[in-house]
């Protein structure tokens, strides 16, 4: 195993030795069985449009929850000098934080296919390729998001602190094509484009698009360099 | 050999190292004594690359740690002031972690020596939190020995724990300095004394003293001072310091109905003990008691870090 995935095991470990990926799991497939289930029963419609347009929202609130003590926890318990003098680089304990809280976020999403098994059931006309592109949406996003959140993270020792900065940076960025309208139109464009909730609209509509691609991965790039910045700096402070 | 070149780091406009320039040699066991905010902890810091100096740099044999981070660190093990245990885990599973991350090959076989040489039999399978003090020290030890370090750095290693812990920490750090080198800072001196062949006494971020125990005594104070009591009057014990010559009777005094004692100081160069051992005799006196009153090391150091200290 490489450095990153010892990290990363580690981190999953801790995140199902306590009760916290379980917390996580359980209350995550409440809201999302919830925003399935309320359109196939009230509008008769066997489809995974409004689940897919809930779980960026549910995500604003999980994601940060999952991530804020990746970093912090390991400042204010002093275990970050352990990793920070052993043999390895911040480049490796970041992308090793990343990848576990992308495995948690993509258990997550494997478990909603139960209620795409139940559309295959009851429904007829299924568009394979728009669900497809639907849940390569839900997983950049996911992963912007956690990107963010270990950012976040990397800034503070106070958990609070990491999910308060986390949910706001992803709030804005989320928001930001719905408050078009205060923005000078000459802008509005720019805005628009550096939306997530944009980006995102087009996947969920069943459209993968290089831009898009390429507008998530960029995301997580800076995010994730931000984080091994922060993390570098400290030495010289 | 470790090698500190004109170190220097500042926090913000404090400076906590100010230009400390000194050698280790293999197999070495230093003292690192201070008061608390002295500078102790972030030279040890600096040495495993936790911190980056603001000027100079600190070469462990041919690498350094601005260029060569990664190298040094797979050298040094390292156990900092505040324990770096991760609450939740399993003793065994952190050490698993260390193990991998440390890329030890034969982990079993490496994890039973620790676990004997470290006494955690009974532990292995707890959670860290669990713990008492005392072993989650031992644990952060067997952290900072199990991929077997040339140079083994312990931070303060002995700081709250009971008198019956840090015999036990004391000895261990005993038995692992037979082989390494072995950098220990600490506040206490009885431990410094009792485990180090060197001490490097530190303030304000620079060096103040540097030496062995005894020599730092000694230079501390030339004179040897030295007590005695005998069954003669306090007239022939002055006799006695005049006979021999060279040396001062700062004190005389009967004690009892037969005894009196004496303080004499001479020269520390040449112990004349024996000298006034074969005086008392040969003049048909009993000597009852004849002992060196050596200044401490705690006086030496409280002189050295206290503001002002009268010299």
């Amino acid at each position: 195993m490489n450095f990153a995935q010892l990290i990363s095991k580690k981190e999953t470990n801790a995140y199902f030795d306590s009760p916290s990926a379980y917390i996580f799991l359980v209350v995550f497939l409440l809201f999302s069985g919830w925003f399935f289930a309320s359109p196939l029963f009230l509008a008769n419609s066997a489809d995974m449009r409004t689940l897919f347009n809930m779980i960026p929202i549910l995500f604003l609130f999980f994601v940060p929850v999952i991530t804020m003590g990746l970093l912090a926890r390991e400042r204010s318990s002093g275990t970050i000098e352990l990793l920070a003098t052993f043999p390895l680089t911040e480049v490796q304990i970041i992308m090793g934080k990343f990848w576990a809280a992308l495995k948690l976020i993509s258990i997550g999403l494997l478990f909603t296919l139960l209620h795409l098994l139940t559309i295959i059931i009851l429904g007829t006309n299924i568009d394979y390729g728009a669900i497809f592109c639907g849940y390569i949406g839900l997983l950049m996003v996911g992963a912007v998001y956690a990107s963010i959140g270990i950012f976040a993270s990397s800034l503070s020792n106070n958990q609070i602190v990491a999910f308060i900065i986390s949910f706001a940076i992803i709030f804005v960025l989320y928001m930001l094509q719905y408050s078009l309208f205060f923005i000078p139109a000459a802008f509005a464009g720019f805005f628009q484009y550096i939306s997530i909730g944009y980006h995102y609209s087009n996947m969920a509509r069943g459209v993968i698009d290089t831009r898009n691609l390429i507008y998530f991965l960029s995301l997580i790039t800076i995010f994730l360099r931000l984080a091994i910045a922060v993390l570098e700096i400290r030495k010289w402070k | 050999m470790i090698r500190l070149e004109n170190l220097v780091k500042d926090y913000g406009t404090v400076r906590a190292v100010d230009h400390i320039d000194f050698n280790i040699n293999d197999g070495e066991i230093l003292g690192f004594l201070g008061p608390n905010g002295a500078g102790k902890s972030t030279t040890l810091k600096m040495i495993t690359c936790y911190l980056s100096p603001t000027e100079g740099n600190i070469h462990v044999g041919e690498a350094n740690v601005i260029d060569d981070s990664l190298e040094i660190r797979k050298k040094i093990g390292y156990l900092p002031e505040q324990n770096p245990l991760y609450a939740e885990m399993i003793v065994y599973d952190y050490l698993k972690f260390v193990a991998e991350v440390r890329r030890i090959p034969d982990f079993k076989n490496r994890l039973k020596e620790i676990i004997d040489l470290c006494g955690l039999h009974g532990v292995v399978n707890k959670t860290v939190q669990t713990l008492s003090k005392g072993y989650k020290q031992r644990v952060g030890l067997a952290q900072a020995i199990l991929h077997d370090p040339e140079i083994l750095i312990l931070d303060e290693p002995t700081s709250g724990l009971d008198p019956n812990q840090i015999v036990e920490i004391r000895e261990l750090i005993k038995k692992l300095g037979k082989e390494k080198t072995l950098i220990i800072s600490s506040h206490i001196l009885q431990e410094v004394q009792a485990v180090c062949d060197r001490i490097v006494i530190i303030n304000k971020g620079k060096i103040v003293a540097d030496g062995s125990a005894d020599q730092l005594k000694s230079g501390f104070n030339k004179k040897m001072s030295v007590t005695i009591q005998a069954d003669a009057d306090e007239e022939a014990l002055k006799l006695m310091v005049t006979n021999l010559g060279n040396m001062n009777l700062t004190k005389v005094k009967m004690i009892s109905a037969t005894l009196t004692e004496a303080v004499v100081e001479f020269d520390r160069q040449l112990d004349r003990r024996p000298e006034i051992f074969n005086y008392i005799k040969n003049n048909g006196f009993t000597l009852y008691e004849l002992h060196r009153e050596d200044i401490s090391l705690e006086d030496v150091f409280r002189n050295l870090t206290i503001e002002g200290g009268k010299k």
